[in-house]
């Protein structure tokens, strides 16, 4: 089968092998959940509940701040028992969250109406995107209905949903593509109508041949393509993945509509079946909690603000001697994070609990670079790494901006190839804040 | 139960600049266990004391003048003793070759900052350093094993007296030349395994040999004077210099379109080297050249960012 693909990147060892047959269970409800201001990217949240308040499951707790923001729901039916700072997984720093504590009988607050999707207008469905507080749930975060809204001038003809899942070890978008496939399409479909778009491809990994079929079937006759793509990290990135598709190149420092596409997680499109067809806001999602470090690898439905070592604990719990290291999301970008009592957020597709053994390449002596050149091959942006680098470790930071700074999307593709152990993508993530903080956080 | 909150990715290559070194060490056996064979027990020794000199070199400026007590041989002072080795005659002495490697590792790479950040080839700064300071052993070759005076097939060639080996025998190596550049065969050998590994492209080995062949080739078709374009590939450094020394990823350009230019400047100043210089031979002096300008080709031949727009002002 022909594959398409991008040039640059590099292939780990996919290790999907743990939780790929795990069929997706949902998690039982957690006794007390802790949502995030921010939870989305963008402008925190406006919280419109106080401590005391009786809420139910669905029920809208804090509105958007601003155009770039989200609304965020209450996941489980309850009492606000506190707002208070909570260490925020992504952020990697305390930050506001409502805390709920869960009262036995759960009730929800639907979003009316609820209907197929082809009875909604246009707009009326962007707006049920947005009141359903969906972001891009493949790790960004970023508000949906904000993509689906281009400005005037701008048109949109070509939607991606990303089946990618470069990520190794995540299988959650495979289960989902697998187990719910036809509410993807459903969701799929929503946004073609929202956005009026004709031209659709599901780009999925051709590691995963089983959802390329079953996908296949159930977009018979929808007029939805599915493009098999070769199995390299960072496939599933936007730009990278719009280019395999399409060949169009999203220009530095533009966004994916600059060339009138937009790229949707198969995970916010079922989001989207939900909110529109169920009526229910996104307050719970799928997520795959795996590794060598637990027992019993699993993908789970749980509901947002859940405690990590609850989900943990599902999945068997995990093997205290050998884990080295706990991080949201996958291997090549998640973050570790410092203990087990962290609430997932919107964007946390999966937690990936890594061994000692696992991990021991990230402990190689770090060398000087003899300028092999492995990372100006991974990197998918083009960039020098070694170069960028150079520049960043003697701050001479406008030289690296030059050079391509921001163009860096942070696939951590140089850091994964490089052979003296160098930890390139740290230099530049560090880099791109100073940067930033030195111009004010003014410009992209 | 601790946590390791290290920054990602979490994953990483298991390879290293050592196995990097290791491969190239390896590639390079079969031409030196070969150099001891066809020149006997003197190449042995050649070859111990630049790669001995050249790890012990190292270790001193590493720890003594330069204070990293915690520095471990890293297989880079090995590859760079056991390369200036196989470029030397076998007629020199071994004090002579100690002189060498000392100024290889001493100056040409630790000057400069050490491994990663040297700009020309220390191997061949070394050798070039012995070929000025001692012009007769540096330039008196032996025959293959009876190690009687000879003269290089490059020599024959430019002096236009003599008789021209084999190419048979430049192709398995029984030629006189220096201890590792006379088998063409298992240079080659050594080279596919590093191309196999994925160590080396192929980019600068074609290229420079591309281009003498080529260039060999049109001054034949207008004077047959100026040499069989077979004996300027396989009669003298060429092999050895496209294939293991022009490749050193150090001192040579990142990009292919930068290799390919590296290269063939390598081909050019070569043979113009051997038809119009001093020497027969100009393999050494053409790559030193050709290091000195890779920051400038790396410059120039930069790749355009992904997306990169073409600014409109």
């Amino acid at each position: 089968m022909k594959t398409l693909s991008f040039r640059g990147g590099v292939h780990p060892p996919d290790k999907k092998r743990f939780s790929e047959n795990a069929g997706i269970t949902v998690a039982p409800l957690p006794e007390k959940v802790y949502l995030f201001l921010d939870n989305h990217a963008g402008v925190t949240a406006k919280q419109l509940v106080k401590e005391g308040d009786k809420v139910k499951t669905g029920q809208k707790i804090a509105e958007a701040g601003g155009f770039i923001s989200a609304d965020l729901h209450s996941s489980i039916t309850g009492t606000v028992e506190a707002i208070e700072k909570h260490y925020h997984p992504t952020l990697q720093k305390p930050r506001d969250a409502i805390v709920i504590k869960r009262e036995p009988e759960e009730e929800w607050q639907y979003l009316e109406p609820a209907k197929s999707y082809e009875d909604f207008e246009k707009d009326q469905l962007v707006k049920r995107i947005k009141d359903a507080g969906i972001v891009g749930l493949g790790g960004a975060m970023f508000p949906t209905n904000v993509k689906l809204s281009p400005p005037d001038g701008k048109k949109i003809d070509l939607l991606i949903i990303n089946g990618a899942e470069c990520e190794p070890y995540l299988t959650i978008d495979y289960r989902m593509m697998l187990e719910f496939s036809e509410e993807i399409v459903k969701g799929t479909l929503a946004i073609k109508r929202a956005v009026d778009i004709e031209n659709i491809v599901i780009g999925i990994e051709n590691n995963k041949p089983e959802a390329i079929k079953k996908m296949k079937e159930v977009c018979k006759g929808t007029g939805i393509k599915i493009e098999a793509l070769k199995t390299k990290y960072p496939q599933g990135a936007e730009k990278q993945l719009i280019y395999a598709i399409s060949k169009r190149k999203v220009p530095s420092g533009g966004l994916p509509m600059d060339v009138g596409a937009v790229v949707q997680n198969v995970g916010t499109a079922y989001a989207i079946y939900e909110a529109v067809e169920k009526g229910k806001p996104l307050v719970e999602r799928g997520l795959t909690i795996t590794g060598e470090g637990v027992h019993k690898p699993v993908n789970v439905i749980a509901r947002i603000g859940t405690m990590a070592n609850q989900l943990i604990d599902i999945a068997g719990g995990l093997n205290e001697e050998q884990v080295d290291r706990v991080v949201f999301g996958g291997p090549m970008m998640g973050i570790a994070v410092p203990r087990t009592n962290i609430p997932i957020i919107k964007g946390t597709s999966g937690i990936t609990i890594m061994t000692k053994e696992a991990t021991r390449a990230t402990e190689r002596e770090t060398m000087t670079c003899i300028r092999c050149g492995k990372c100006i091959d991974a990197c998918p942006m083009f960039l020098l790494p070694f170069q960028l680098n150079l520049y960043c470790d003697n701050r001479l930071y406008d030289k690296a901006v030059e050079e391509g700074l921001l163009d860096c999307i942070e696939c951590g593709s140089c850091s994964y190839a490089c052979p003296a152990n160098i930890d390139l993508v740290k230099s530049f993530k560090l880099a791109k804040k100073v940067y930033k903080a030195m111009k004010g956080g003014a410009k992209r | 139960m601790k946590l390791s909150v290290s920054s990602a990715p979490h994953l990483r290559t298991s390879d290293s600049v050592r196995k990097i070194m290791l491969d190239v060490i390896i590639a390079l056996l079969p031409a030196s266990v070969a150099s001891i064979f066809i020149f006997g027990l003197r190449a042995l020794v050649l070859i111990l004391v630049c790669v001995v000199g050249s790890v012990l070199t190292e270790l001193f400026v590493m720890k003594l003048l330069r204070g990293k007590k915690e520095f471990r041989p890293d297989g880079s002072a090995t590859v760079t003793g056991l390369l200036l080795a196989l470029n030397l005659p076998v007629a020199v002495s071994w004090w002579q070759a100690l002189i060498g490697v000392i100024v290889a590792i001493g100056i040409a790479k630790h000057v400069f900052g050490g491994l990663g950040r040297n700009f020309w080839n220390p191997a061949l700064i070394g050798r070039v350093f012995m070929l000025i300071s001692f012009p007769v052993a540096m330039t008196t070759w032996y025959s293959p094993f009876d190690l009687q005076t000879t003269a290089t097939p490059l020599a024959i060639i430019k002096e236009g007296s003599g008789t021209l080996p084999p190419v048979k025998d430049m192709f398995l190596g029984t030629i006189s030349g220096s201890l590792g550049e006379t088998s063409a065969l298992l240079l080659i050998l050594g080279f596919i395994y590093l191309v196999l590994r994925g160590r080396i492209k192929l980019t600068i080995p074609i290229t420079y040999i591309g281009t003498v062949a080529a260039m060999s080739g049109i001054f034949y078709l207008v004077d047959p004077a100026f040499g069989i374009p077979i004996y300027h590939i396989l009669g003298g450094g060429l092999m050895l210099g496209a294939l293991f020394m022009a490749t050193d990823m150090v001192t040579s350009p990142m990009t292919m379109k930068g290799q390919f230019i590296f290269g063939l400047g390598c081909g050019v100043i070569t043979m113009i080297i051997r038809y119009f210089g001093g020497y027969p031979e100009g393999v050494s002096y053409s790559i030193i050249i050709m290091n000195s300008f890779v920051p400038l080709i790396d410059m120039v031949t930069k790749p355009k960012v992904f997306g990169e727009v073409k600014s409109s002002a």
